[in-house]
């Protein structure tokens, strides 16, 4: 790989483009390219990525043995908080809308600029902000409420930094609304000429249907966590029993933000897979219009099933029962996709491009998350694997097996587009493998761990669940360097990948209709779109 | 703000789409509003289903003719609102100032009055949390509605005090001349703002006021 | 797996078969549905690899027999999860009648748990096999969870209200069970062993060491420490209603409404007295918040619930 050979960029010869326009710090902090926006925020998810990252690396060391290998119960609470809390809001949450999505919204649908770039740029800095509240908690001493900040405890209880980080995640939410606000306005109002609905890539859809949750979602979160805090302050009863406040009141608007949370996590990936699985096979998506809708179904699906969270937590017998059969109803759509993308396949020309491999691995560890949503669907099932580590497995395959496969398939796939040069192919194929097999044996075992009867957030465990919990450290130390490879040839490709053309994969889409990386205003002249998405050559072959 | 205001800015392809970008942006924006009060509906709505009579007790303590005229106030600065929009897209720029510093005395008026009623609160130890020791006997979860009253006014004038910057943004704006007939759009917007922010108060006046009739 | 590993909690309970034949169902149609969608990736895969570099595929054409048929079975498929599941939640809202009460009382960081008879313990729970056993649950401060994974059954314990579980063991032992909602820094350490013992066995162990008072007498002393009876006369001739006969029967309020008289409304009563007061009374009663625990006032419920109108009214007259 080191014998690349290195083009030595001279200014003057290569065409002016959104990275080498300006130069500077302030050419980046004060910009309002969504281009370079995304970079800003590719570089911050990253940073909160590592720190949530550590913590996991310290969870899973801590769990080597039944009595707590490295720190105390209090420091263990702590690491598994700011994990959550991390990765959640401060990386999943925008890995691929803030970062894919500002890069790729107006590119794929042939706009100069999302419609509101400055409030795009404020978006990042907001995002900043709630990000160095949280930090400050960390440093400060740390949270110990999980990421689901549960009343009473979260407001009466714990003695940590609450405040802090209630405000970091409040602030966060309001980068959401703007991300979520700009594409919304952008999708609607920006198209290029010709540029209709139905031919919008399949990325947009899964885009647009984001920004709905991002709008319809984030306030509730935002305001359920202005009342924990406002009770913590000011010793009010909103949730607090003693004064007739009801702490299920609070379960219910946390989870009616932070289940539709979860699509806006997976949504975007499936996104990305159907770019990638139509690009790889060469194929027009079978049934676009299907996994078109799909992706708002499940957005609006997504705000009613919240309190499938909450079946052993004293709803009424009923609401379980309502919310058990809408559960499945959302799991009907993504099961929708699943077959669609596999259908695309059919006599396809099939590619193990390495942004081929991660999508897909993103099919199989997102299934296996799918239909193990399936027996958490299913009351009696549930009330057995709630709050065990079979739930930690099943979010885990759908968040990180899922979304995070899909943010690096999408990220390997629009690399030659956002930096202009081609990653080191052999190195991206191994990490893809080196991630799938790693993440495998990590959270499979914790399936079984959760059936076996383990709660979560235990750092002390009955010594039998050992064996499995040091298989799913050994897994998470492989996952670990899986996730540290392409982090290491991706900045390495940055100087010394070769240079990328227009359209390396042969694929359709505005964004490959434009020069590699794009200039400031992506487009020499405005695009006229005069075909569906992915119209793919193809052979008409006699049926008889 | 666009620095030639009668062109479109680079990502537009005319002054049409931006106009239109812009008033969807606020509908949306209106949206996630009507979600972040709605958290705070919900659950006030579950707490007067369960402790009613706590509800009308606290209610009764509030000052119905200020809360009265305050709406009264309210509506009144919505009015005026809707003749800035107007004076802004019929190009009259002095109607268009007296129209917007009219609200901006309305809703200050409004602002006003509500911190006298907080006063009161506060001397008859109102306050839940802090300072809640009503005279006499009261029912038990008199508290968590003060806890409510407080909460939704509170948002509620935190929404006011936005609108008044922006509405003194505005008014600078407009007496510099940047508005025009065919390029107004910041009126158009921080309007429908205001005017959503006045509607919450219609739903809270009644919620919080006339609880149990009166 | 390497050897040793059990997949499953032992079956201790009468839920336990069922759970893990619902899970079996699952697993089987789960698990060939996706073992058909990644056979079928792995053979196109191969099937249909790229074998030049500018390869055109032929024209596919969409389905929309297959779509319908892929959004159809998938959902009738899901219909059966759902009434199976379902119909296991049911049971497990059901208590049998005349199970065991047991009170559960979780606070952080322990379990504490008294049987009617008096006999209290802490992280251990001794029961009877083949006899259901009900847990009322409330907890002292935070929400906990009580979860026996051989049984199968969990439950949040929330602080201000009655939670309740129950299960009916089938098999001597001990087991596990667990805090399955986390409330702090020693959440892992609210563990602890439920021992199901032989009916005779259990007897032996109810009799066992020091004989304290029953649920019910430790209510009765609470009723005549706080006074209670100065206002709650039996013959209902007092300033407040008698109690006597009143659990588990609807009460008529001061606002017109009816509320059953179960555990719950009583222990609103004691801690909000003014909440739901009842009809034709004044709402005198001051509130005893602070000076009752959580044991206390199922101490008092189950006294309350012992309070049956006798046989002959005249006998009335001699209820405590």
């Amino acid at each position: 790989m080191s014998t690349v050979s290195v083009e030595d960029p001279e200014r003057s010869e290569s065409p002016v483009h959104y990275l080498n326009i300006h130069y500077g710090v302030k050419s980046w902090l004060l910009t309002t390219d969504h281009k370079r926006i995304a970079l800003l925020y590719l570089a911050s998810i990253t940073f909160f990525f590592l720190i949530g990252g550590t913590a996991a690396v310290l969870i899973r060391m801590n769990l080597l043995t039944p009595t707590g290998l490295l720190v105390e119960p209090a420091t263990y609470n702590k690491l598994f908080s700011i994990h959550g809390i991390v990765m959640v809001f401060f990386f999943l949450i925008p890995s691929i809308p803030a970062v894919l999505g500002n890069f790729l919204v107006p590119l794929m649908i042939g706009a100069r600029d999302l419609a509101f770039p400055k409030l795009n740029l404020l978006s990042w800095y907001v995002y900043i902000v709630g990000g160095m509240f949280t930090l400050y908690a960390v440093i400060a001493g740390g949270v110990d409420t999980g990421w689901t900040f549960y009343a009473p405890y979260s407001s009466t209880y714990s003695n940590s930094h609450v405040m802090a980080t209630a405000l970091g995640v409040f602030i966060t939410g309001f980068s959401s609304i703007l991300t979520g606000l700009n594409f919304i306005v952008t999708i609607h109002k920006m198209r290029a000429p010709g540029m209709t609905w139905f031919r919008l890539p399949l990325f947009i859809w899964a885009m647009y249907a984001t920004s709905v949750i991002f709008i319809l979602g984030t306030p509730v979160l935002g305001i359920s966590i202005v009342l924990i805090a406002l009770e913590r302050a000011f010793h009010l009863g909103f949730f607090n029993p003693a004064l007739g406040g009801d702490p299920l009141l609070f379960q219910h608007l946390f989870w009616f933000y932070s289940h539709p949370a979860v699509y806006i996590m997976i949504l975007p990936a499936m996104g990305v897979e159907s770019e990638l699985i139509t690009c790889f096979s060469r194929k027009r998506i079978f049934g676009y219009s299907f996994v078109a809708m799909s992706s708002l179904a499940i957005a609006l699906l997504g705000f009613l099933v919240w309190a499938h969270h909450m079946f052993v937590a004293g709803v009424s017998m009923y609401a379980g029962m309502v919310f058990s059969i809408l559960s499945y109803l959302v799991g009907v759509p993504s099961s929708v996709k699943v077959f669609n993308w596999t259908a695309t396949l059919y006599k396809g020309s099939i590619s193990y491009s390495a942004p081929m491999l991660y999508g897909m691995g993103f099919i199989g560890l997102f299934s296996m998350g799918g239909v193990t949503g399936m027996f958490l669907a299913s009351l009696g099932m549930d009330v057995h694997v709630h709050d065990t580590y079979f739930v930690i497995a099943h979010f885990h395959y759908i968040m990180v097996g899922g979304a995070v496969m899909a943010y690096l398939g999408g990220i390997h796939y629009w690399w030659p587009k956002i930096s202009g040069r081609l990653y080191p192919e052999g190195w991206a194929r191994f990490s893809a493998l080196v991630i799938f097999l790693g993440f495998n044996l990590t959270f499979f075992p914790q399936y079984i761990l959760g059936y076996l009867g383990m709660p979560r957030r235990y750092p002390v465990y009955p010594p039998e669940f050992q064996v499995l919990n040091v298989m799913s450290t050994a897994g998470a130390s492989i996952l670990g360097i899986g996730y540290l490879i392409p982090l290491i040839y991706l900045i390495w490709s940055m100087r010394y990948g070769p240079v990328a053309s227009s359209n390396p994969w042969g694929a359709t889409g505005l964004e490959w209709k434009t020069a590699s990386p794009p200039p400031t205003e992506n487009f020499e002249e405005t695009p006229v779109v005069t075909e569906e998405a992915y119209a793919y050559p193809s052979r008409e072959v006699k049926v008889a | 703000m666009p620095e030639s205001y009668a062109v479109a800015a680079h990502q537009f392809d005319d002054l049409e789409q931006q106009q239109e970008a812009s008033s969807l942006g606020i509908w949306v924006f209106i949206a996630t509003e009507i979600m972040f009060f709605g958290g705070l509906f919900t659950g006030y709505t579950v707490y007067r289903t369960q402790y009613f009579a706590s509800f009308v007790a606290g209610s009764h303590l509030l000052d119905l003719k200020l809360g009265a005229f305050n709406t009264a106030v309210l509506i009144g600065s919505s009015l005026t609102m809707a003749l800035a929009v107007y004076a802004a897209q019929t190009g009259k720029r002095k109607a268009l100032v007296v129209f917007l510093i009219l609200t901006m005395i309305l809703g200050s008026m409004f602002l006003g009055i509500k911190f006298s009623e907080y006063a009161t609160k506060y001397e008859h130890h109102l306050i839940p949390g802090i300072r809640f020791a009503p005279e006499g006997a009261y029912p038990p979860q008199m508290e968590l509605y003060f806890s409510f009253y407080f909460a939704m006014t509170a948002l509620h004038a935190l929404h006011m005090i936005i609108g008044l910057g922006l509405l003194a943004v505005l008014v600078g704006m407009a007496a510099r001349g940047r508005f025009s007939p065919e390029s107004h759009n910041p009126v158009e917007v921080i309007g429908i703002y205001w005017h959503f922010v006045d509607i919450v108060w219609i739903f809270l006046f009644p919620l919080l006021y006339l609880v149990g009739g009166r | 797996m390497p050897p040793g590993i059990p997949l499953a909690p032992p079956q201790a309970s009468t839920f336990a078969p069922g759970v893990d034949h619902l899970f079996l169902f699952l697993l089987g149609v789960t698990g060939s549905v996706a073992i058909l969608v990644f056979l079928l990736i792995f053979v196109f895969a191969v099937k249909y690899r790229r074998r030049s570099p500018d390869e055109i595929p032929p024209k596919v054409h969409e389905s929309i027999f297959l779509e319908v048929g892929w959004i159809g079975i998938p959902f009738l498929l899901m219909m059966v999860m759902f009434g199976w599941g379902a119909s296991i939640y049911y049971q497990e809202f059901h208590p049998p009648a005349g199970s065991l009460e047991i009170f559960v009382v979780g606070k952080q960081w322990m379990w504490k748990l008294q049987h009617p008879e008096g006999k209290r313990e802490i992280n251990e729970l001794h029961v009877p096999v083949g006899r259901p056993v009900k847990l009322t649950m409330t907890s002292e401060d935070v929400i906990h969870d009580f979860f026996v994974p051989a049984f199968r059954i969990k439950k949040d314990v929330l602080p201000g209200r009655y939670s309740s579980l129950w299960f009916e063991a089938t098999k001597t032992g001990r087991y596990h069970f667990f805090c399955s909602q986390y409330c702090g820094t020693n959440h892992s350490e609210m563990k602890g062993w439920v021992d199901v013992m032989s009916p005779a066995d259990y007897q032996q162990w109810l009799g066992g060491g020091a004989g304290g008072e029953s649920m019910e007498q430790a209510g009765a002393r609470l009723f005549q420490k706080f006074a209670c009876t100065n206002c709650h006369h039996p013959d209902n001739s007092g300033r407040a209603p008698t109690l006597v006969g009143v659990y588990g029967k609807p009460v008529k309020l001061s606002d017109g409404s009816t509320v059953v008289a179960d555990d719950a409304y009583i222990r609103e009563s004691i801690l909000r007295p003014a909440a739901k007061v009842v009809a034709g009374y004044q709402p005198i009663m001051p509130t005893f918040q602070g000076q009752l625990n959580e044991e206390g006032i199922l101490q008092l419920i189950a006294y309350i619930k012992s309070l049956k109108i006798p046989e002959t009214p005249e006998r009335m007259k001699t209820a405590p």
